[in-house]
């Protein structure tokens, strides 16, 4: 219907425009309502649903970042973290790891690129990394990087040799996956805190490597 | 020797049952009747199909982490790289198949 400018459609991404002051959407009132009548009932506090917000937004991929740092830096490190990470990264880091799902991590080489996606819900390496971004969890990400991941990764301006096998993990059970990146050449000597410098989010998914920008 | 609990070993060729789907399975249609080869047994985990529907999701099933080949699943593709998907696939979505010839 042209003319429609308050129903278009249209294929760009963006935050969902809402007004700030409009009524509450179904699901907000079901969530008010869930918690109100679950602190009402003594099942939990406030201060519980508050503390549980703030664990999660203390994961980010800024955590992340230090664990694949660590692992470049010390090979006795990464030989534990390959091997239990959550018990690894919760002795090195202090920050409690145990949940319902395990961690696994999948490591570069010259030969295997790793990518990760969850093509039927959104799983993500949330105890690590926290909220994953949007486009992890559109269904166009979780649709073509299974069926064309050299073409997805070239959009995200990855662009990797044939030789290369790009080693999609579908996250379709009990483990969430973090990638582990090759260290770039041209690092040596750097420590720990410079190389997490240089792993982004999207290095720990796979959809980006790390790079020596003014290289 | 099978690791303990385990019908499959690392290595070995298998096929991912054809369907029908099932609710909350966590095998993915896209994998359905293609073939892979065991790349770790991962452990013994309740059954997701129907933990989904709040039962005890017993008797536990065997996990394993497999890998196809991109151009078995998507042959249309034809696509020559040496691509691959690993996915986490319960046994009782797997079977037995034959090692396939000139791999």
């Amino acid at each position: 219907m042209s003319g429609d400018h308050q129903h278009h459609h249209h294929d760009h991404d963006h935050a969902p425009i809402v007004d700030p002051e409009g009524p509450a959407s179904e699901n907000e009132i079901l969530e008010t309502a869930l918690r109100e009548l679950l602190i009402d009932k003594g099942v939990l506090s406030a201060a519980d649903v508050h503390h549980q917000i703030d664990l999660m937004d203390s994961r980010n991929p800024a955590l992340g970042a230090r664990v694949v740092a660590k692992a470049w830096t010390e090979p006795a490190f990464r030989a534990r973290l390959v091997a239990e990470p959550l018990e690894t990264i919760e002795a090195a880091f202090g920050m409690p790891m145990s949940g319902p799902v395990e961690l696994s991590i999948l490591e570069n080489t010259p030969d295997v690129h790793n990518v990760v996606v969850c093509t039927l819900c959104s799983c993500y390496p949330r105890m690590l990394l926290g909220i994953p971004p949007a486009w992890y969890k559109a269904t166009a990400y979780r649709a073509r990087i299974v069926r064309e991941p050299r073409e997805v990764l070239a959009e995200f301006g990855l662009e990797l040799s044939e030789s290369v096998e790009v080693r999609v993990s579908d996250s379709t059970a009990d483990l969430r996956y973090l990638v582990i990146p090759m260290r770039p050449r041209g690092t040596e000597g750097w420590d720990a805190a410079a190389l997490a410098g240089l792993v982004t989010r999207d290095c720990m998914i796979g959809t980006a490597v790390p790079t020596l920008r003014d290289g | 020797m099978s690791e303990a609990g385990f019908r499959f070993r690392v290595g070995d060729p298998v096929r991912v049952r054809p369907g029908p789907p099932e609710a909350h399975c966590r095998t993915p249609a896209y994998l359905r009747g293609r073939s892979g080869v065991i790349l770790k047994t991962v452990g013994i985990y309740r059954n997701p199909s129907q933990l989904a529907f709040h039962k005890p999701g017993l008797p536990t099933r065997p996990l394993y982490r497999v890998r196809f080949r991109h151009q078995d699943v998507w042959p249309a593709r034809r696509v020559k790289a040496s691509d691959s998907i690993v996915a986490d696939l319960y046994e009782h979505w797997l079977e037995a198949e034959a090692p396939a010839t000139g791999v």
